[in-house]
């Protein structure tokens, strides 16, 4: 008999929660490159970047904070590359994402050498006074590490920047006609590589969030194919923050879900269930893109190369 | 100021020289890493690129698996190359080769120990429909659907993963193994078994397989109509359709190659040198495969070339891994560089460099 019945809601929206916040970052800094017409596929390299910078730095300062911020600034540094390659060398953008995934993977892989088998130091939770106090919601919302509180903020910043900030515009404008905005003497190339240097930040904080919080623990190719879910997420939230939400703890769910079922011994192969969220992914692809666009966002210059000459 | 200017048409020069340079480049980068290492880095890059081939005691062992580690890379940056020239992004080759050689260990293991000639021909059909069968659903999602071919053919190589240990450990594990996972292994099945021809060389129906489609992907490209169609979609898309190209047809065409040619990659890997199915079976080649796709230019020569190179780095970097306890991950980061300097480089291609003052326009 399995048991079922011994999963704790609380705990597992805890986990959910927990779960989701890597891809979510991720997500939202891929979500604001693709805004700006960039493709970068690197995210799986970008995150695993993250992940290795962020353990080292955190277990050599005892300093998770540190940690966190090292792992943000390995990210945008591996980003660059791939920004200063597709930016200023025009090279291809799909091309060069996946040299960057395959080139983050070996390269994480050498600097978390002596590392493995090492406990971080531990990151506190910060409840917030007054809220996490709520029966229920308290300890299921306001009781979580400084990193979840941050997600959160990114999505409505993101949203707001998107949609209010003049920034976000002239950056929409760039996604959408780069050409254009080039004329109306908009920075093109300066403004992609922020937004490209942005989205390695979020990616290497997601990262960093599996190695320092989530697992704990260092091991080789840890992130195992987030980054891709998380490029499939931007993909069906249309390019937007609140559905990119959705859709990171949508997957967050399937994969806590499924580790769960796994844990209570129930009777399907565990390879099974470790696959569902990649099948699961694939599925709600194909379902929204058969729905057509809708009101998704594609920047029309999504993927293209831009040269001022042209 | 440095400008660009792009070229009226590629240079042909410099889509010669590049790969060769991108290559010292990126010797010369690897160098400072393994010097970051501290190791000695004449020292490593001799081990990789020169000892490989001359070492007086290894040379022996590892002149023959150049072949062994460059096929499936020929075999699989082949297909994937027809793709890429026609924009098609398979970049899930990994997963077609598990399949193919899932499928095909298939076939072998249900015939176990039956002993008949054709067998092995069978594997390699199934291993060819594996893989083709496996590139077939993000080329059909796209055809169908507009579903992202890059994302869908990615994702299914995670799929393909789990489902191989699924089967390394459920229904293809050894029956007499002891309980552990992996399947009988097929070296010691001679109807099954794909082994090496001439001893000493290497040589096996897998290196013979890759030569074949290298001449058949040259002749496809220069002698075929279905060959200028895709290069003609890679060029000019537009012009492709009203030259009466149906895009769809032209995903499916360059998924189903890329997938049957990585499916008989992995058939020909299962069946020879690994001999088994099992959890680890898999060793990247699906994505070092697209390394060589582009160091070779995607052109079938280029690519024969790049396989042997990318070969000789895998070898190379296991001697290294033995002589002077070079990390194994420093392979993969030099591998990532090359193709970083590979795309860097390729601007002096499509672009002509102008120091000075922007010519007025």
């Amino acid at each position: 008999m399995s048991n079922l019945l011994a999963i704790n809601p609380t705990l597992l929206a805890i986990a959910l929660i927990v779960a989701s916040t890597p891809i979510l970052l991720a997500a939202m800094g891929e979500l604001i490159v693709e805004r700006a017409g960039v493709l970068n596929l690197g995210v799986e390299g970008m995150m695993i970047t993250g992940a290795i910078c962020g353990f080292a730095i955190a277990v050599e300062s005892q300093s998770p904070a540190l940690g966190f911020l090292g792992a943000a600034l390995g990210g945008a540094a591996l980003a660059l590359i791939f920004g200063v390659l597709t930016q200023y060398l025009l090279s291809n953008q799909v091309a060069t994402g996946l040299a960057l995934t395959l080139f983050g993977l070996g390269l994480s892989a050498m600097i978390g050498q002596g590392y493995q088998g090492v406990r971080p130091p531990p990151t506190s939770a910060l409840p917030l006074p007054v809220l996490s106090d709520i029966p229920v919601l308290g300890p299921v919302l306001f009781n979580h590490d400084p990193i979840v509180y941050l997600s959160f903020v990114l999505v409505l910043a993101c949203w707001l920047f998107l949609k209010y900030a003049r920034l976000g515009l002239i950056l929409r404008a760039i996604g959408e006609n780069p050409e254009a905005a080039h004329a109306l003497g908009y920075k093109v190339v300066r403004i992609r590589l922020a937004a490209i240097a942005f989205g390695g930040a979020c990616a290497g904080l997601g990262g960093a969030y599996l190695s320092l919080l989530r697992v704990p623990q260092w091991t080789d190719g840890m992130t195992a194919g987030i980054g891709w879910i998380a490029l499939a997420i931007v993909v069906f939230s249309g390019r937007r923050p609140w559905r990119a939400l959705l859709g990171a703890y949508l997957f967050g769910g399937v994969s806590v879900l499924q580790l769960n079922l796994q844990a209570a011994g129930i009777a399907i192969p565990a390879a099974w269930l470790s696959m569902s969220p990649f099948v699961i992914t694939i599925v709600v692809l194909v379902i929204i893109s058969a729905r057509g666009k809708g009101d998704a966002v594609e920047p029309a210059a999504l993927g293209r190369s831009f040269h001022a000459s042209q | 100021m440095i400008a660009l200017e792009r070229r009226a048409a590629p240079s042909r020069f410099w889509a010669y020289l590049t790969p060769p340079l991108a290559v010292l480049l990126t010797m010369a980068a690897g160098a400072v890493l393994f010097a970051m290492l501290g190791k000695d880095p004449v020292a490593a890059i001799r081990t990789i690129f020169w000892d490989p081939l001359f070492h007086p005691q290894f040379a022996a062992y590892s002149r023959p698996q150049l072949l062994v580690k460059a096929a499936p890379l020929i075999l699989i940056a082949i297909g994937l190359s027809l793709g890429f020239r026609a924009g098609v992004w398979n970049i899930g080759a990994e997963g077609q080769y598990i399949m193919g050689a899932i499928a095909g260990a298939g076939v072998a293991l249900a015939f176990y120990p039956m002993d008949a000639w054709f067998i092995f021909p069978l594997m390699v059909i199934a291993g060819l429909l594996g893989g083709w069968a496996w590139a077939m659903i993000p080329g059909i999602l796209r055809v169908r659907f507009n579903t992202s071919d890059i994302l869908v053919s990615l994702l299914l190589v995670y799929v393909a993963q789990h489902f191989l240990a699924l089967m390394a450990v459920g229904l293809m594990r050894n029956p007499d193994g002891g309980g552990f996972p992996g399947s009988r292994n097929l070296q010691h099945y001679p109807a099954a078994a794909n082994p090496e021809l001439f001893p000493g060389t290497g040589m096996h129906w897998g290196v013979i397989a890759a030569f074949i489609a290298v001449i058949f992907a040259y002749i496809l490209l220069t002698r075929h109509l279905r060959g200028f169609q895709i290069r003609v979609t890679g060029a000019a898309p537009r012009a492709a359709r009203f030259a009466g190209v149906s895009p769809g047809r032209m995903v499916l065409f360059c998924f189903g190659i890329s997938g049957a040619l990585a499916g008989v990659a992995g058939l020909f890997e299962v069946s020879g040198p690994s001999g088994q199915i099992s959890i680890n079976f898999h060793a990247g080649y699906g994505f070092t495969a697209i390394i060589v796709a582009f160091l070779g230019r995607l052109h079938p020569i280029g690519i024969l070339l790049a396989g042997l190179l990318l070969a000789l780095t895998y070898i190379g970097g296991e001697l290294a891994q033995f002589m002077l306890d070079l990390p194994a991950a420093a392979i993969q980061t030099f591998q990532g560089m090359l193709l970083f300097f590979l795309l860097a480089l390729d601007v002096l291609t499509n672009f002509r460099l102008r120091i000075g003052k922007r010519a007025p326009v």
